[in-house]
C-alpha cells in the first residue's frame, strides 16, 4: 500500500478540481436551500459529471464500470467537498449502484442506469430507532407466495428525494439488532405503498424519509443470497464511508484555506489577525489534524480497494478523526472569521453545518471509536 | 531470486548466528541500549560482543559511506536490514548523537579530514558526543547565545556556559555553537565547532531531573582552546550549520516517540495494562470511558504513522519534503505524553510509586517515565516553537 497518488490519480483530481472552480458549487447550494428545492441538486451538473465518467468509477469492466477504486472516487469527491457540491455522486455509485453491483443485482438496467447517471439509486437503511447500527433493522419482510411484502420506515436517506429507487433493508426473522435475517431489497419508487418525504437537514443536503407499507415485491427484488444481508450492508457502508471522508477531507481543507487566508486579510489593531501567537498556533494545530486526516484517508480507500485485513479498522481510523478534525477545523473557522462568521451570508457557516451533517453520517467519531476497539480485539 | 530477496536472505541467516541470544526480544528494553564512548558500559555482557560484530560491517550506521566504515547499503537494502534485526526483537546495536546527530551533519558540511577522523569512530562506538546549544539565556530563542570564542592565532579560545546538555558527563566530545562576532545580525556570527571534553578549561556538572535522574549537565568554559581546524563549515556561519542538524534531531524525536517499529510494542504495552488494572471480559477492556480513551490514542497513533508512511512514500516517489514532515516533532512528543498519562491514569493509586515496597518494579518505572515524558515536547525546540514554525514556513502567516 503506497500512500501517494499515482499518475492517473493526479491528473483525474486535476480534472475535478478544475470543475469544481468552474462551477460556484456553494452558489447553488445556497440557493437551492433558499428555494427549498426539493432534489438539493443540479441534474446538469450531475449529468456533466457521469459524462466525465465519475459514475462509473468503482464497477469492474464487465459490469460496464471504469474499473478503478475507492481511491480514485475518493479523489473526486475530495475535489467535489471542497466546494460542498450536493450532486448525489456519492449515495448513487458508493451506496446505490455499490449494493447492486455487490448484490449481483439481476435487472442489470438498474446498475446500467447509475453508471451512466440517467438512475438515481439511494439506500435506505437507517430507522428513527437504529442510531448508527445499520443492523438494528425492525422493517418487515414477510416472505408471500411470489415474493415478499415489506412493512417499516427509513430516515436520512441519503439524496433520497426524488430518486428512482431504493435498496432497502428489512427483517425476515431474528432479533431487531441480529446480523441474521435482514435482507436487502430493490424497491423501485413506483410501486404501490412507498412514501417518500422531504427530511429538512442542517447541511442543506438533500435526505429522505420512506415509508413503506405492505409493499409487494417479487422474490427477484432480493440483493445477494438470503442472510447475506447484513454482510452486504457492512461492505457497502465501509466503502462508502471511506468516500464520505474523503469529502470531509476536501471541505475541512477548503476551509481551513479560506480561514488562513482570512487571518492574512483581516486587520485590526492596526496588523493581520494572522500576526497573534493565539490564533497563529491554533491554525497549526487545525493543519496538523487535516494532515493526519488525509493520511488516513488515503490508506483506508486503498486498504478497501487491496482488499486488506485491516481496511474495516482503518475506515473506523478514517471516520473517527475526519468527524472530529472536520468539526475542529469548522468551529476553528467560525470562530476566526469573527461576527461575520455567523452571518448567514458569509459562506463559512455552510462548511460548520456540512460537518454535522457529515459527522452523524454513517457513524460519528465516538461510534468508530467502540468499532475500532472491537475490532483490534479489545 | 532477486538481489533484495538474496540479500536478505543472507542477512538473516548471518544474524542468526551472529545476533547473541541474551538480547533476543529486547528491542525496547532501556537497558540494552549502548551509547559507546571512550568508557562504554554495557548492562548485558553481551551487548558488547553485538556491537563488535555489527560495527565490523559497518551495520550501525548502514547507510554511511563504506569509505568512512559505514555498510554502505542502499535505503531498501537498509530496510531489510532493520527489518531482520526486528524479527529477531533485537535492540540496536550502538545509540546516539554520534549517529544520529553529528554524524549525518558531518557527511553533509564537514570537510574530508573531519568525516575521516570522526566518523569511523562515531560508526564504532568509540566516542560518545553531546550537544552544547542552550545556554541558562538562549533556550527557544538559541540564536542569542553568548558563549563566546575569540581568534588567537589558529585556535579560538572559548568562555561562557551552556545547559541541558544530555549525557554531557558520559560524553567525549562536543558539538557546539559558539559566538564568533558579536557585532552582527545574531544568527550571522555563530560559529559551529567541535570540542574533545578531555581540553582543560572544560568542567561538567550533573543537574537532577523531576523523575530522579540526573540524564543533563551544566558545562562550563574557562578559557578552553580549540583549533580552527574544528570549526564546521566557515567561521560565523554555523547556524545554517545548526538548523541543519536540529531538523536531523526534530524528525528522530518525533519519529521515535510517535511511530515505527516500537509503536506496535507500546500499542500492545497499553492495551495489556489496560486489560490487566481495568479488568476485561473476552479481552474486551472493562471500563468503557477508558477504552474509548485507549481507541482514542490509538487511532491518532495510527494517523500519525501512516503520516510517517505517506511522508516516506512521497520522498521515494520523488515528492519534494511536504509540510506534513513539519508535525512530526510536536505530534509524536504530545502522542508520547498521552500515551504515559493513559498509562498513569490506569495504574489508579499505583501510579504514585516513588521507591521501595508496595509497588511493583514496573509501577515504579512507569511513574519515572511519565514524569520524564513531560521533557518530550521541550527538548529539541518546544512545541510552542514548532508550531511558530509551521505558522510561518507553513501557512504563511505574517510575524
Ligand atoms: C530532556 C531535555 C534534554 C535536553 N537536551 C539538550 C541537549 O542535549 N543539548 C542542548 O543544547 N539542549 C538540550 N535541551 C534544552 C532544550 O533544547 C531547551 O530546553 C529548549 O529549547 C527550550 O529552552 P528553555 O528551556 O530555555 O525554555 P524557554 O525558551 O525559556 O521557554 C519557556 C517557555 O516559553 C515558551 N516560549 C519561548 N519562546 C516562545 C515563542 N517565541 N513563542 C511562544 N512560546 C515561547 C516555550 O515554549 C516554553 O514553554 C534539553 C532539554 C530537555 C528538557
Amino acid at each position: 500500500m503506497k500512500l501517494v497518488l499515482d499518475d492517473d490519480q493526479q491528473l483525474l483530481a486535476k480534472t475535478a478540481a478544475e470543475l469544481v472552480s468552474r462551477d460556484d458549487a456553494l452558489k447553488r447550494l445556497r440557493r437551492l436551500r433558499d428555494e427549498k428545492n426539493e432534489n438539493g441538486y443540479s441534474k446538469e451538473v450531475y449529468a456533466k459529471m457521469a459524462e466525465l465518467g465519475w459514475t462509473a468509477i468503482p464497477f469492474s469492466t464487465d459490469q460496464g464500470g471504469a474499473g478503478l477504486g475507492v481511491a480514485e472516487m475518493a479523489v473526486v469527491l475530495e475535489a467535489l467537498g471542497r466546494a460542498l457540491t450536493p450532486e448525489p455522486l456519492l449515495s448513487s455509485v458508493m451506496l446505490g449502484g455499490r449494493s447492486l453491483a455487490l448484490g449481483r443485482f439481476s435487472e442489470s438496467s438498474w446498475l446500467d442506469g447509475v453508471i451512466d447517471g440517467s438512475k438515481r439509486v439511494c439506500l435506505a437503511y437507517q430507522e428513527p430507532g437504529s442510531r448508527f447500527d445499520a443492523h438494528h433493522v425492525e422493517t418487515s419482510a414477510e416472505k408471500t407466495t411470489n415474493g415478499y411484502r415489506i412493512t417499516g420506515e427509513k430516515v436520512h436517506v441519503l439524496d433520497g428525494s426524488g430518486a428512482d429507487a431504493y435498496i432497502v433493508s428489512a427483517r425476515s426473522s431474528g432479533d431487531t439488532a441480529a446480523a441474521a435475517g435482514i435482507d436487502l431489497f430493490v424497491v423501485p419508487t413506483r410501486v404501490g405503498g412507498v412514501e417518500v418525504a422531504v427530511q429538512r437537514r442542517v447541511d442543506a443536503r438533500n435526505a429522505a424519509i420512506l415509508r413503506l407499507e405492505r409493499v409487494e415485491l417479487p422474490a427477484t427484488a432480493r440483493l445477494g443470497a438470503s442472510g447475506e444481508g447484513a454482510a452486504l450492508l457492512d461492505s457497502v457502508i465501509d466503502g462508502a464511508t471511506a468516500a464520505l471522508c474523503a469529502e470531509m477531507l476536501g471541505s475541512m481543507s477548503e476551509a481551513f484555506d479560506r480561514t488562513v487566508e482570512y487571518m492574512k486579510e483581516r486587520v485590526q489593531f492596526g496588523v493581520p489577525i494572522g500576526s497573534f501567537q493565539a490564533l497563529k498556533h491554533r491554525a497549526a494545530r487545525v493543519f496538523v489534524e487535516i494532515e493526519l486526516a488525509r493520511s488516513a484517508v488515503m490508506a483506508a480507500a486503498r486498504a478497501l480497494d487491496a482488499g486488506d485485513d485491516r481496511a474495516r479498522a482503518l475506515v473506523s481510523v478514517a471516520k473517527a478523526k475526519c468527524s472530529e478534525a472536520f468539526l475542529l477545523t469548522a468551529n476553528e473557522a467560525v470562530q476566526i472569521h469573527g461576527g461575520i462568521g455567523m452571518t448567514d451570508e458569509h459562506d463559512i457557516g455552510f462548511f460548520l453545518k456540512r460537518a454535522r451533517g457529515a459527522e452523524m453520517t454513517f457513524g460519528d467519531a465516538a461510534f468508530h471509536r467502540q468499532r475500532f476497539a472491537a475490532l483490534s480485539g479489545y | 531470486m532477486s538481489d533484495l530477496e538474496s540479500f536478505r536472505a543472507e542477512t538473516r541467516s548471518w544474524l542468526e548466528k551472529n545476533a547473541p541470544s541474551e538480547l533476543r526480544q529486547k528491542a525496547t528494553d532501556p537497558d540494552a541500549i549502548v551509547w559507546g564512548g571512550r568508557r562504554p558500559t554495557y548492562v548485558y555482557p553481551q551487548s558488547k560482543r553485538w556491537l563488535d560484530v555489527m560495527r565490523e560491517r559497518g551495520w550501525t550506521a548502514p547507510t554511511w559511506p563504506k569509505e568512512y566504515g559505514g555498510g554502505g547499503l542502499s535505503k531498501v537494502e537498509a530496510k531489510v536490514l532493520a527489518e531482520e534485526i526486528f524479527r529477531l526483537e533485537m535492540p540496536p546495536p550502538l545509540y546516539g548523537f554520534g549517529l544520529q546527530m553529528i554524524g549525518p551533519t558531518l557527511l553533509q558540511y564537514g570537510t574530508e579530514e573531519q568525516r575521516t577522523e570522526h566518523i569511523p569512530r562515531i560508526v564504532r562506538g568509540e566516542i560518545r558526543w553531546c550537544q552544547g546549544y542552550s545556554e541558562p539565556n538562549a533556550g527557544s530563542d538559541l540564536a542569542s547565545l553568548q558563549t563566546r570564542a575569540v581568534r588567537d592565532g589558529d585556535h579560538f579560545v572559548v568562555n561562557g556556559q551552556k545547559v541541558w546538555t544530555s549525557y554531557g558527563n558520559f560524553s567525549d566530545w562536543m558539538f557546539l555553537l559558539v559566538r564568533t562576532d558579536p557585532d552582527v545580525k545574531k544568527q550571522s556570527g555563530i560559529t559551529f565547532i567541535l570540542l574533545d571534553l578531555e581540553t582543560e578549561g572544560v568542567s561538567v556538572k550533573p543537574i537532577k531531573l523531576i523523575s530522579g535522574a540526573s540524564p543533563f549537565c551544566e558545562t562550563f568554559f574557562q578559557d578552553v582552546r580549540i583549533s580552527v581546524e574544528n570549526v564546521v563549515s566557515e567561521i560565523n556561519a554555523g547556524w545554517t550549520v545548526a538548523k541543519a542538524l536540529l531538523g536531523h534531531e526534530r524528525s528522530m524525536i518525533g519519529s521515535v516517540f510517535g511511530a515505527g517499529r516500537r509503536a506496535k510494542k507500546r500499542t500492545d504495552v497499553l492495551v495489556e495494562t489496560a486489560r490487566r488494572t481495568l479488568g476485561e471480559r473476552e479481552g474486551r477492556i472493562q471500563d468503557d470511558v477508558q477504552r474509548d480513551r485507549v481507541a482514542e490514542l490509538l487511532i491518532d497513533q495510527a494517523c500519525f504513522e501512516l503520516t510517517v508512511q505517506r511522508s516516506h512514500d512521497g520522498a521515494k516517489a520523488g515528492q519534494k519534503p511536504g509540510p506534513e514532515s513539519s508535525i512530526f516533532k510536536v505530534y509524536g512528543t504530545e502522542l508520547n505524553q498521552r500515551r504515559h498519562e493513559a498509562m498513569q491514569s490506569m495504574r489508579g493509586p499505583s501510579a504514585v510509586g516513588w521507591e521501595g515496597p508496595g509497588f511493583s518494579e514496573e509501577d515504579l518505572q512507569q511513574t519515572r517515565d511519565w514524569l520524564r515524558s513531560r521533557g518530550n515536547t521541550i527538548e529539541g525546540g518546544t512545541s510552542e516553537v514548532q508550531l511558530n514554525i509551521i505558522a510561518k514556513r507553513v501557512l504563511g502567516l505574517p510575524d
